[in-house]
């Protein structure tokens, strides 16, 4: 502090300006859901408040995040600095159109996922305190997408791996702390290696701040090793969004939790890696993104192969959901892989619609085993004649994840497929379409099996009701996916602005330096 | 744990831990210290407790579950960057006042909200795993 | 004295990836701990090493007279000695309950989760 009398000139420092209270909505989406986390711990045994206090709060996020992408859209990036440090000193927190579209679609699923828990997660499920991690997931979640500081990334992917940790052996059944065993070893090493990189890339630029970072990144050019920084980078966040030679925690550990978790998480948590690699290597590392763009393209291929014919082998819905969740990464490798306008703009497009299309595709398992009593091939039969509303929602589902009209899931495929043909990428184009075919006859199977086939002996089995808010959750994805899909213009224009954000970064520096550029 | 010198010396031992991680906390404004090191010291001083009269003496005498406690810590640091709102400035913005008591200025700080949360997150989520383990010892 | 430490730095990713191919969860645990021991050790070095020197900036002046340590890189490695403390608590009570529910710390043993015998989808009715 200083000496009392003695006048210290902090504007070399410290932001002097007023900030308008316009700008917290950057910094809303995360802190929402840390207070509510916050006081849900305190009541931790007093379960009753906590399923109300988190669909509040979830509105209020997906409200605020709403608010959010409207203002960047209008008005360009927003963006804030912590502690009134001046950038990049202190951290920022950064909300182009990327970071706000997905930061907004990932609380609409976590809202959604939200209803469905209601009923799905007994007393003892909150005690354990489900809903406390689900909300600092959400904010570990948000925080990764509305961060603009490389360091703080690495801080919010901490925090929503710890709280999925917490999510994934709710319940501590033999199967789930098999599965989280391999799931925490392994996200723990790909996060120290994200950990690595940032270490060497304070040492390279002597910053954090992504806007910075983008707008040096161009003038260090040799004197440096970017090229490691950028592959450390592709490695860790690869590790994390399940590409292919590192995707094998994912369908050991996604199908162990109860149905809700595995949906938030097949929903949100890979598409938070590639959100890390959009920003790391498109806006930061754009050179040597075109050096590696033969690997990304190959290993993109392999993941959506790998990840349809996974799926083709299996007789559990979920673990069917966590093989397509590895071929829906696949195909936004694809779109980081061209690096041109319309790949980024289907990668960003096929994200979004990806998250809410894989969570539905769990919560229905979590629909049909209500109904049928199982979640395997082998025991699920007879559900179309049970009830004919799921069966129309499980027929939209499945046409939106396989990528056929009118579900959500074509028109990205169509602009990545064009994009790929574009520049001779025919591999990528041809995996892309390959892959939508497997996943077709996967999800046909299941459709046949489950739905067409006739009920087997015991009606026993075929005795379930299915829960009423998670109908309302899964006809609210559905109709998200129907909007998608029939009204595609306004989210292609969406994810378009989000692309040339990425490409050309100079609105995004501008946002966090106002006055020219560079620190 | 029996040893008689080691249940004699710990309530003492444990108060005097106390102590000093609360004036540890307050240290850490400008000197070496603060909320993250003033809370392990409490941690271990809890669990020290807890290994001399076990688990269930330390949880008693700390009233509130030691999750609770952490989280409200997390919301009084969330919350200290709150005020800045009202003076047009960033989240997390320091606000310093220098109220005198009986003639001596005390320095206030939302910083100091801020610190005294982050000394209640560790002190609850460390305690909360150390006795976790304790427990465990038992079984 | 940056040379020695970039050598113990290798030593201890060494140690770290030799232990983490093992098939036993506890090693792998080991082999974590050193590796994340190696990342701290790895910042730390790149934020130079120098003692007695602390790195404050005089008055009148923009950046220090003599070279000092950045210490912002040792702000980063205490951010990741909680994070990675708290994950390592939390995965070796996560490990006791695997050892204590599965009956085994061969990650070989560890099928429970995806078990060998799942079988192929049905092909027809």
């Amino acid at each position: 502090m200083a000496v009392q009398g003695e006048v210290v000139d902090k504007t070399a420092a410290m932001i002097a300006g007023p900030v308008a209270a316009a700008d917290w909505l950057v910094i809303a989406p995360v802190l929402l859901p840390i207070v509510a986390g916050a006081v849900l711990l305190m009541i931790r045994h007093n379960i009753r408040w906590h399923a109300l206090l988190a669909l509040v709060v979830h509105a209020a996020m997906v409200g605020t995040n709403g608010l959010l992408l409207q203002r960047v859209l209008a008005e360009g990036p927003v963006s804030m600095t912590m502690g009134s440090w001046l950038p990049p000193f202190g951290i920022s927190f950064t909300a182009d159109a990327l970071g706000a579209a997905f930061s907004l679609t990932a609380s609409v699923v976590a809202l959604v996922c939200c209803a469905y828990s209601v009923r799905d997660i007994d007393a003892a499920g909150r005690r354990y305190g489900f809903y406390p991690f689900l909300m600092l997931m959400m904010a570990g979640v948000s925080g990764a997408f509305l961060t603009g500081d490389m360091f703080n990334l690495y801080v919010w992917f901490e925090v929503f791996l710890i709280s999925s940790f917490g999510l994934l052996i709710l319940g501590s059944e033999k199967a789930q702390i098999d599965g989280a065993t391999k799931y925490a070893i392994l996200n723990l090493v790909g996060t120290t290696l994200f950990l690595i990189a940032t270490g060497y890339l304070y040492g390279t630029f002597g910053t954090l701040n992504m806007a910075d970072l983008a707008t040096k990144a161009g003038q260090i050019g040799e004197a440096a090793p970017l090229m490691t920084l950028a592959t450390l980078y592709l490695l860790a966040f690869s590790m994390k969004a399940a590409a292919f030679p590192l995707n094998f925690w994912l369908p050991a550990s996604y199908h162990t939790p109860p149905v809700i978790t595995g949906a938030l998480f097949g929903g949100l948590l890979t598409k938070v890696g590639i959100y890390a690699l959009l920003r790391s290597l498109v806006m930061i590392f754009a050179a040597e993104r075109l050096v590696l763009a033969g690997v990304i393209g190959w290993v993109a291929v392999a993941t959506m192969l790998i990840g349809a014919l996974g799926a083709l082998a299996q007789s559990d819905i979920r673990r069917i959901a966590g093989f397509l969740v590895i071929s829906g990464v696949g195909i936004m490798l694809a779109g980081i892989a061209l690096g041109s306008n319309g790949g980024l703009s289907g990668a960003i497009f096929y994200a979004l619609h990806s998250m809410l299309a894989l969570s539905a595709l769990y919560l229905l398992g979590g629909l049909m085993r209500q109904r049928g009593g199982s979640f395997s091939l082998h025991s699920l039969s007879g559900l179309y004649g049970a009830s004919p509303f799921l069966a129309a929602l499980a027929f939209i589902i499945s046409l939106a994840v396989a990528g056929l009209p009118p579900g959500s899931g074509l028109w990205p495929k169509v602009m990545l497929v064009r994009a790929a043909l574009d520049v001779g990428a025919w591999q990528i184009a041809a995996a892309i379409l390959l892959s939508g075919f497997l996943a077709t006859i996967a999800l046909g199977r299941v459709f046949i099996l489950a739905f067409w086939r006739e009920r087997a002996g015991d009606k026993a089995t075929t005795a379930g009701v299915m829960s009423v808010s998670g109908c309302c959750a899964l006809v609210v994805l559905v109709l998200a996916m129907l909007a998608m899909g029939v009204l595609p213009e306004t989210f292609i224009r969406l994810s378009t602005t989000a692309a040339s954000g990425l490409l050309d970064a100079s609105a995004y520096v501008h946002a966090v330096f106002p006055v020219g550029s560079g620190s | 744990m029996q040893t008689l010198i080691f249940r004699t010396a710990t309530p003492f031992l444990t108060c005097l831990m106390l102590m000093f991680s609360v004036f540890v906390l307050l240290r850490g404004h400008n000197e070496p210290g603060g909320g993250f090191t003033g809370g392990l010291i409490a941690a271990s001083a809890f669990a020290i407790h807890g290994i001399a009269f076990g688990v269930p003496v330390v949880r008693r005498a700390l009233y509130f579950h030691p999750m609770a406690i952490a989280g409200f810590g997390l919301f009084a640091s969330a919350v200290a960057g709150l005020p800045s709102l009202l003076f047009g400035m960033p989240f997390l913005t320091g606000l310093w006042s220098a109220p005198s008591f009986f003639g001596i200025s005390v320095d206030l700080s939302t910083v100091m909200v801020f610190d005294i949360g982050v000394y209640l997150v560790v002190v609850g989520s460390f305690t909360s795993i150390a006795l976790a383990l304790e427990d465990r010892e038992h079984d | 004295m940056e040379a020695v430490f970039a050598i113990l730095v290798g030593l201890f990713f060494a140690a770290g990836i030799y232990l983490m191919l093992s098939r036993h969860i506890i090693r792998i645990l080991l082999g974590v701990v050193l590796f994340g021991n190696a990342v701290n050790l790895l910042i730390f070095t790149n934020g130079r090493i120098m003692r007695e020197v602390p790195p404050i900036i005089a008055e009148g002046l923009d950046v220090p007279a003599t070279a000092v340590a950045n210490p912002l890189p040792q702000a980063l490695i205490l951010t990741a000695i909680v994070i990675s403390f708290s994950f390592f608590a939390f995965l070796l009570v996560l490990a006791y309950r695997a050892y204590q529910e599965i009956g085994t710390d061969d990650t070989d043993g560890m099928r429970v989760a995806e078990p060998a015998d799942d079988g192929l989808p049905p092909m027809g009715y």
